[in-house]
């Protein structure tokens, strides 16, 4: 693989830079960086297990909600685990 | 030991080339900081510049913009329904001070992207590596003779950019007689903020209903249905509104005559108390004069993965300006996200790294049925390699099931973030 060989760092910082800018989308309603300025509940610092329990619990409907279940049903498992590590790494 | 400063620069940039030698040699070492000029300091630009800074703090970052305070669309229908004020959804530029970002109050007038520069209106100019215009909407009149003149506009209000319109169109309703009728005309889609419209309506039939009850709203539709969160709207009119709203659709304005309030249709004209024209828009002047428009001499093409212009390089379009990808409404909450990938990219660009070949965008828009109950619509959009665009992801977004206040609360609490999220 040629990044393998070429830059491992490079490679990693891609990722990292995406994942974060995937996080940046929750940012309008939870806060920059997730720390939140209003009633919704910020994500810095959340135990990243609570966050993905929450989105999968929004995705399959078992938690009632006005608008997480419809945004959370636009990311993968894979997506959530990511974005919950990223908040769960942030200062509160 | 004591290390004068020339020693240790001379420490410092031995230390650095040690760095990127044993670093990655494909970027590494090189000179990290760029120029980013950004125009217009709305949803988009603001949080574009700021988010630059944020990620990338060894980035030059210098924004533009005409007006001293920022003053938020969203919310402002609020002030026309009169439980919110003007100064309710307005915050100053100062918390961008922190990011590093250099705020020029100035007037972007032309742009040479040859020479990479930006003239101001101040006759100052600005050299940039890479250039965000984020002009937001201009409103056209050149379909309407009849609103041409400054006076005629000054009667016939838009109040369709948040802030004097806003607070003068709010004068006309509270002066007019109660059993009158404000009537307001809604362009063919697209527009700057889908929904805002019909919210509008609800937002001065509440008005109407606890101060002026005999009198009427009529919603005078270009387009043939109702453009957004249309179950949720006619619920209002048919609900709590039955007997104040009207509805007419496929009623297009042909012209205005300002000095009666009548609006001419193409079957018959409407004399109005208060008339609200919202005129067809497009990207704001910056952008036609740069020639970053390609759609309909209204809108700039943009490459999704870098929100890059697709006919001037070097130049980012974002917000309402751009040619809007499907089901991609033109709203506040979507030029912020627009600003986020735009911002990462730039980062990428300018650093030689590679760019996010997958961004991501979502959006929320909540819409007042009255002072404490809400709507929304949401949206998740993912950038489509076989068709080069965002498009939205099948199953996800949605409606809310009806207005109810639990969302006023969100509502509220979104702008309070979104605002911090794009100026504190």
């Amino acid at each position: 693989m040629a990044v393998a060989v070429g830059c491992p760092l490079n490679a990693h910082a891609q990722d990292a830079n995406s994942i974060r800018g995937m996080a940046a989308t929750c940012a309008n309603c939870h806060g920059t960086e997730g720390r939140s300025a209003g009633t919704v509940p910020g994500l810095a610092g959340v135990d990243k297990t609570q966050i993905v329990q929450q989105m999968q619990d929004f995705k399959t409907g078992k938690r009632a909600s006005t608008i997480m279940q419809q945004l959370a049903r636009g990311f993968t498992d894979a997506q959530i685990e990511q974005i919950a590590a990223w908040f769960s790494a942030q200062k509160k | 030991m004591k290390i004068n400063r020339r020693e240790f620069v001379k420490r410092m940039s031995a230390g650095a080339a040690v760095t990127a030698l044993a670093g990655c040699m494909s970027n590494a070492g090189r000179p990290a900081a760029g120029r980013v000029v950004v125009i217009g300091a709305g949803y988009a630009g603001a949080t574009a510049a700021k988010y630059i800074r944020l990620w990338a703090p060894d980035i030059d970052v210098t924004l533009v913009e005409r007006d001293a305070e920022f003053i938020s669309c969203p919310l402002s229908n609020l002030v026309l329904g009169g439980s919110k004020t003007i100064r309710d959804m307005t915050v100053g530029y100062g918390g961008l001070a922190k990011y590093g970002v250099k705020l020029m109050r100035d007037d972007a007038v032309a742009v040479d992207p040859v020479k990479r520069e930006v003239r101001l209106a101040s006759g100052a100019s600005l050299q940039y590596d890479r250039l965000v215009v984020a002009p937001g909407v201009d409103v056209q009149y050149d379909t309407l003779p009849g609103l041409a003149s400054a006076d005629a506009q000054s009667k016939v209000l838009h109040a369709w950019k948040a802030g004097a319109q806003t607070v003068a169109l709010r004068k006309q309703l509270e002066t007019m007689r109660d059993g009158g009728v404000y009537a307001v005309h809604i362009p063919k889609a697209p527009y700057r903020c889908p929904p805002g419209p019909y919210e509008r309506a609800c937002q001065v039939a509440h008005y109407f209903k606890t101060a002026k009850p005999k009198s009427k709203v009529l919603i005078l539709d270009a387009n043939e249905d109702v453009v957004s969160k249309k179950g949720l709207f006619m619920a209002a009119w048919n609900g709590p509104y039955k007997g104040i709203v009207e509805y007419r659709p496929n009623s297009e304005l042909e012209d205005v005559d300002a000095s009666t309030l009548t609006a001419k249709l193409q079957f018959g004209s409407v004399n109005a108390d208060v008339l609200n024209v919202i005129p067809p828009q497009r990207a704001g002047n910056i952008a036609l004069v740069t020639g970053l428009i390609t759609a309909n001499n209204r809108w700039c093409g943009v490459n999704w993965q870098t929100m890059e212009s697709i006919k001037v390089p070097g130049v980012h379009v974002l917000g309402d300006a751009t040619l809007s990808a499907q089901l991609m409404p033109k709203s506040g909450h979507m030029a912020n996200q627009h600003a986020k990938v735009c911002a990462a990219a730039i980062i990428a660009m300018i650093k030689h790294e590679p760019v996010n070949q997958e961004p991501m965008m979502v959006n929320t828009c909540y819409s007042f049925i009255d002072d404490k109950n809400v709507v929304h619509v949401a949206s998740v959009h993912a950038y489509d390699a076989s068709e080069k665009t965002m498009l939205p992801i099948k199953g996800a977004g949605g409606l809310s099931d009806k207005a109810n206040e639990l969302e006023g609360t969100y509502a509220l609490s979104w702008a309070k973030n979104i605002w911090a999220d794009m100026l504190g």
